[in-house]
């Protein structure tokens, strides 16, 4: 259940999401705010944590980026870094799948999508994880899959609250076919067998958060939390559009959208994330 | 070219040897000679048949798993299962058509069917959205199993969707949590359930009644991550390559099980479920009995850590250490 989205096509294989080199504007120094279109600062940017000064726009950030963010400095420990994803179909559309993993992985420095661990949040021992939007549309593969898994086992075992931070426009990722939906199943039963070791699971959703991975951990979470105006959704905008032939409401499919409709419990500010995370296992007492 | 078109093209042959038979026959006017004659015909039209069903290209099967013909979940309650028990509704929202669930007797044995439903008209089709269902289709899916489960009623999930409906509604209902909630319970549900793919599996929309302690498809369905068109659109960016992309996603009942995601594959008759509904229910009937011969037998707390592990097994990928890691790049 891929999608495909607007937000999603920014930050493709084929664009380099951080640092988008616009004409006229030097790179590195300078951004263009996808919100308000205006060039900010970069430095000025990084210490509103990627938030643009002048909008309030939640700009993408990496999944190591996101760890300094989230986590007390040098308290992260990652785990499961001996999973590598292979090409188990023999997967080729216009470029092989597994010579797109290898750009994927000199571009982002990343081995897949997702960084999971343990770590320290004001003090609170936490299993954590992330999705980095960035490799191919932060999709869920196998070793996406398989390292969450093992994230929520081990937060099983030891009892700690579980902390995954989503960022995916492409759902399940097609290049690994059945594979990819499975993981869907694997990671939700994973999650299940946690909930009933009452353990506290907080999902965060960013920028995208869409199909499989929307339609799998990413909506289980005991509380869901979301970025400001973070596209979320089942199925992508574009397929809806084509599906009903009428133009989709202002703000459908939102954080804000989410947040009416009664899916998400909070709307929360990239600054306040880790206080309000913080805040939300000491209510739940783990 | 529509897929009726498409769905012809392989078919020609058949149909045209069909044509012949029916010719002599009516010419036949009982001489012996013409009599041989049609049954040498009907042996050559079998072999036919049976070669272009064992070699069907990925693009083919999705065409049979689409063929308007296939029986769907309302064929297979009335020909697999007795005193079906149809119970509607969500509590909540609505009674979503493009999913159908009630209680049956599978010989005596009392189950729940839960079943995408396609229709098998126009105005069928048009009420039960060409069985891509809504949010509260899934609820609805998903307060049957509940109450089954409480009574130790087996499961019977019968998959056969193009996948979940896309719509503004759907997005504003939950879509998303509704397949991720029923895939959650699902896994904990306390009572043997057994998923059969019997036309399109098509993604989230299959997987929302898709966990079980056996996964089966029939021999012409096909099960996958996204439909061949959408994934042509986003990496081909043009729909018209459904045909490779058909090709490789690898989803048809010749892979599958290779992947370690479906355990059983049902035989079609020959030619396709299509051309004899009878025969295909009859398979269908078998592999259930079967299969809960051995489930109702596990001890549940068995059946549910057997099936948490089918699921937890799922993917490939490579697990290297550290140290081999240091040794390659060492050695070279
Ligand atoms: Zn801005």
């Amino acid at each position: 259940m891929e999608t495909t989205n607007e937000s999603a096509s920014a930050t493709s294989s084929e664009t380099t999401p951080k640092f988008r080199p616009k004409r006229g504007v030097p790179e590195g120094l300078w951004r263009r705010c996808p919100g308000c279109r205006q060039t900010i600062f970069r430095k000025e940017a990084e210490r509103q944590l990627g938030v643009c000064p002048e909008c309030d726009y939640h700009w993408y950030v990496s999944a190591r980026d996101r760890i300094s963010q989230l986590l007390d400095e040098g308290t992260f420990e990652e785990r499961f870094t001996e999973l590598r994803p292979i090409d188990p179909l023999g997967f080729a559309d216009r470029k092989a799948y597994a010579e797109r993993l290898k750009e994927e992985q000199a571009r982002t420095g990343l081995i897949d999508a997702a960084i999971t661990g343990t770590g320290m949040i004001r003090a609170r021992r936490v299993a954590f994880g992330v999705t980095d939007s960035a490799f191919i549309m932060g999709s869920m593969g196998s070793v996406v899959g398989e390292k969450l898994a093992r994230l929520i086992e081990l937060a099983t075992e030891q009892q700690l609250p579980l902390i995954i931070v989503s960022g995916s426009g492409g759902g399940a990722r097609m290049h690994e076919g059945i594979l990819s939906l499975m993981q869907m199943a694997k990671v939700s039963a994973a999650l299940a067998r946690y909930h009933e070791a009452k353990g506290l699971f907080i999902s965060v959703l960013t920028n995208p958060t869409m199909g499989g991975v929307a339609a799998s951990f990413a909506s289980l979470g005991d509380i869901i939390l979301a970025e400001p105006k973070a596209l979320i959704g089942f199925a992508g905008p574009r397929v809806i559009k084509a599906a009903m032939r009428i133009e989709l409401p202002k703000g459908f499919q939102t954080s804000e959208f989410l947040l009416e409709h009664g899916f998400i419990d909070r709307v929360v500010r990239r600054r306040d994330l880790k206080s309000e995370i913080a805040r939300l296992i000491d209510y739940c007492g783990m | 070219m529509s897929i009726a078109d498409s769905r012809l093209q392989f078919e020609r042959p058949i149909a045209d040897f069909d044509e012949r038979i029916a010719r002599l026959e009516a010419g036949a006017e009982g001489s012996p000679e013409a009599r041989e004659q049609v049954r040498a015909l009907r042996r050559q039209r079998n072999e036919l048949v049976r070669q272009v069903y064992e070699n069907l290209e990925p693009w083919e099967t999705v065409q049979v798993a689409r063929h308007p013909e296939r029986p769907k979940t309302s064929d297979y309650i009335d020909l697999v299962f007795d005193d079906f028990v149809e119970l509607h509704g969500d509590r909540f929202f609505g009674d979503d058509r493009a999913i159908r669930t009630g209680f049956a007797k599978l010989d005596e044995q009392r189950v729940m069917v839960v079943g995408h439903e396609k229709g098998n008209d126009y105005k069928q089709r048009i009420a039960c959205n060409y069985g891509s269902a809504h949010p509260e289709g899934y609820r609805k899916a998903m307060a049957k199993m509940r109450l089954a489960a409480k009574y130790g009623v087996p499961i019977i999930c019968l998959i056969d969707t193009p996948g979940a409906f896309p719509g503004i509604g759907a997005e504003e209902r939950g879509q998303a949590t509704v397949i991720a909630e029923n895939m959650f319970e699902m896994s904990r549900l306390a009572t043997p359930i057994v998923c059969i793919v019997i036309g399109e599996g098509g993604s989230g929309g299959a997987l929302g009644i898709g966990v079980g302690d056996r996964v089966a498809m029939l021999e012409h369905s096909y099960y996958s991550v996204i439909s061949p068109e959408g994934c042509a659109g986003i990496l081909w960016k043009s729909g018209a390559y459904a045909e490779q992309a058909a090709k490789a996603l690898r989803f048809t009942s010749k892979d599958l099980p290779d992947f370690g995601v479906v355990d059983d594959v049902i035989a079609e008759p020959l030619g396709g479920a299509h051309r004899d509904h009878h025969q295909m229910a009859a398979s269908m009937h078998q592999y259930l009995v079967r299969a809960f011969r051995t489930l109702l037998r596990q001890p549940i707390d068995e059946l549910l850590e057997a099936r948490y592990e089918k699921f937890r097994q799922m993917g490939k990928y490579l697990e290297r250490l550290e140290e081999e890691e240091t040794a390659t790049t060492a050695g070279q």
